[in-house]
């Protein structure tokens, strides 16, 4: 009898041996007692399935009324196994996976990797220096269309829908900028070991400083909407409180750790790909709360925007010079160019290869099927995402395949977090905590 | 490990400080799918050992000596360190695994060493390395120094024992989960050790290299669809 209660949801309420039974399909609230469920818990499941959870996140909860006494993160529904599968295609397919782990962030992802396998083939040093640049361009413009994604779906969760509408319209500018250099809006694979495929587009220097100047018009106006706004200052300080010792215990890096007044930036402390030379400060607060993580974020755009302008500079600076590695065993050959039926190809190397040597040919097609080997070893490359410390643990055993890659996600390490952030506060407030950790599923689940 | 000091030339010696000794996990044989003799290409006599980069001798160099020898002064921590290879400017510690725990200790307090920050744990498997064949890869970085290093430890299939560190790096808590999950290595004294991508009923370990790609059934609402390797026979 209790076990068909507890299995059917839609079953009728009755007295069993746990007591009197309710269930979602209501009806006869109104008989509940008050007295009689005194000091009871309801565990509630929120999501996988949920608009406020960030994606197919879920928390399992313990509430004691409205207020939070336990809660704990379910995950794994997103889970594809892309490291497995990166195990079965070669060193420079594997960018096209890892790609799509963090899909607002995507080029930390890349860099993570590609710097990992740079750091195996003893590359480090050759790598082109307008390579470098535009990486860190993708970097930091992607810098800031994931904060925007992160207070823009921040905002939709407490209410502030013109928050959400104003973040999504202008990512939608810098996802053009995307789609200009990379071809793709999401999930670009742009970053090759050995540089990047493609050198920036024509007109480009022109479009990347128009939307810097957009930019420059459009960030103010989020302030002006939330920073003084009193209903979205109630509803974010003091919430997913989070000091530096508890942010260290947890591994939390990002802009979380840099509002416990902690300067921890990787770009500032382990450069990769020459930050030590661009202009910028790192930002912390010494707000350890929801609201301090969105002051910090926003301070980040101008940040970024910073190093975009450097980076503008530097490519009008080095027009013409190579984007990828000078050796061949490495450098995909990928100078697609857009042909008059609007399709991507090659034709100098097209007619290299199949009219004038044979050699090519061969070459080719070992680099295209098979790719290059690299020498057995482990590696790990750290750079700073948006989120945090993102990093990727590669081991070679000499072949053509990865023998294991792992990313060390930030979303995966923050989104711990959330257990001390929300104990002890209220059901609502639980939102506005994993909002604060701005965690992508599919970085969490891989 | 010997100590060489100025002035002196120790005998043993011998060796420069960059010489490694090799480290064969794995041998394959053949190419393209092809093992054996019976044909005329030769790929099937194809012979190539899998060498990852073997032990260094010290001097290592810079503050890799200072962390290494931090290490070894801890408290019954003499003898913790297996080997120690330095290879593409990073250091790795293969530390014995009953040892793993109190080296973590020792890691983040002392004040010399000061690996505050737990980067992650993440498996490799080497079926063929016997006795050997799981390893735990865990990354750990000094904020206050600056510095990144990595530990790892090893342990056989049929005993997939480590100690967690968990109670030392309470972060740790999820990168053990996925590591048991996607590799089965038994992290003891993990406050709760349940799969945490896979789910909760999933057998086997996915991220093992004897573990297929693909290859499950899919059932959903009682329907049944087969493996995409067995969904059609065109015999």
């Amino acid at each position: 009898m209790s076990d068909t209660l507890h299995n059917d949801p839609y079953a009728g309420t009755s007295e069993t041996i746990d007591g009197q039974v309710f269930n979602v399909t209501g009806g006869d609230w109104d008989t509940i007692q008050p007295d009689s469920l005194a000091g009871d818990r309801v565990v509630i499941n929120m999501g996988p399935q949920h608009p406020s959870t960030h994606g197919v996140l879920r928390l399992i909860l313990e509430l004691d009324g409205e207020q939070v006494h336990d809660a704990r993160a379910g995950i794994g529904y997103l889970h594809t196994g892309i490291e497995k599968n990166m195990e079965f295609r070669t060193w420079t397919q594997g960018v096209t996976f890892c790609t799509r782990m963090d899909y607002v962030a995507p080029f930390s992802t890349e860099a993570a990797y590609v710097g990992a396998v740079e750091r195996l083939l003893g590359i480090e040093d050759d790598i082109p220096e307008r390579a470098k640049i535009i990486r860190v361009l993708l970097l930091e413009l992607n810098r800031i269309s994931s904060h925007l994604i992160a207070i823009a779906t921040g905002g939709m969760e407490i209410g502030a829908l013109t928050v959400m509408t104003c973040g999504f319209r202008d990512r939608e500018e810098i996802l053009k900028v995307f789609e200009a250099i990379t071809g793709l809006r999401m999930n670009h694979a742009f970053f090759r070991p050995g540089g990047v495929p493609l050198d920036i587009p024509e007109g480009g220097i022109q479009q990347f400083r128009d939307t810097v100047a957009l930019m420059k018009k459009r960030l103010p106006e989020y302030a002006a909407l939330c920073n003084e706004n009193p209903i979205f200052k109630a509803r974010l300080q003091g919430i997913g409180y989070l000091n530096l010792a508890g942010a260290m215990a947890l591994g939390i890096t990002g802009p979380i750790l840099r509002s416990t007044g902690m300067d921890w930036d990787l770009r500032k402390k382990q450069p990769y790909w020459d930050y030590e030379t661009y202009d910028f400060d790192v930002i912390t607060r010494d707000e350890p709360d929801a609201y301090g993580r969105f002051r910090i974020r926003q301070d980040e755009m101008w940040e970024s925007l910073k190093i975009v302008e450097q980076c503008i500079d530097r490519l009008e600076k080095t027009a013409g010079q190579p984007v990828m590695i000078d050796d061949k065993k490495i450098a995909w050959p990928a100078q697609l160019t857009v042909g008059a039926d609007g399709q991507g190809n090659s034709p100098e190397h097209i007619k290299h290869i199949m009219g004038e040597s044979m050699e090519a040919l061969i070459h080719h097609f070992k680099i295209v099927t098979e790719g290059f080997r690299v020498p057995a070893g482990q590696a790990y490359f750290a750079v700073e995402s948006p989120k945090g410390e993102i990093a990727c643990h590669a081991v070679s055993d000499g072949g053509t395949r990865p023998y294991r890659v792992h990313f060390r996600e930030p979303s995966f390490v923050n989104l711990q977090g959330v257990s001390v952030m929300s104990e002890g506060s209220m059901l609502s407030d639980v939102i506005v905590a994993v909002a604060s950790i701005d965690p992508v599923m599919g970085g969490v689940d891989r | 490990m010997s100590d060489a000091t100025e002035g002196k030339t120790p005998e043993t010696e011998v060796v420069p400080a960059s010489a490694t000794e090799l480290n064969i996990v794995s041998v394959r044989e053949g190419a393209f799918g092809v093992h054996g003799t019976g044909d005329t290409s030769g790929y099937g006599t194809v012979r190539r050992p899998v060498v990852m980069p073997g032990a260094s001798r010290p001097p290592f160099g810079g503050w890799f000596d200072d962390v290494a020898a931090g290490i070894s002064q801890g408290e019954g921590l003499s003898d913790a360190i297996e080997k120690t290879v330095v290879d593409r400017g990073e250091i790795t510690f293969f530390i014995r695994r009953e040892k793993i725990l109190d080296v973590a200790t020792h890691l983040r307090n002392d004040p010399k060493l000061r690996f505050e920050f737990f980067s992650g744990v993440s498996g490799v498997h080497y079926p063929d390395d016997k006795g050997r064949e799981l390893h735990a890869v865990y990354h750990l970085l000094s904020m206050t120094h600056n510095r990144r290093i990595r530990l790892e430890v090893t342990c056989a299939e049929e005993d997939p024992h480590i100690p967690s560190v968990v109670s030392i790096y309470p972060t740790a808590d999820w990168h053990e989960r996925e590591t048991w999950d996607m590799f089965g290595i038994q992290f003891d004294g993990h406050p709760a050790l349940t799969r945490i991508l896979m789910p909760d009923d999933w057998p086997g370990h996915p991220q093992r290299k004897d573990y297929p790609l693909g290859g499950i059934n899919v059932e959903f609402k009682g329907g049944f669809n087969s493996a995409p390797d067995q969904r059609r026979s065109y015999n």
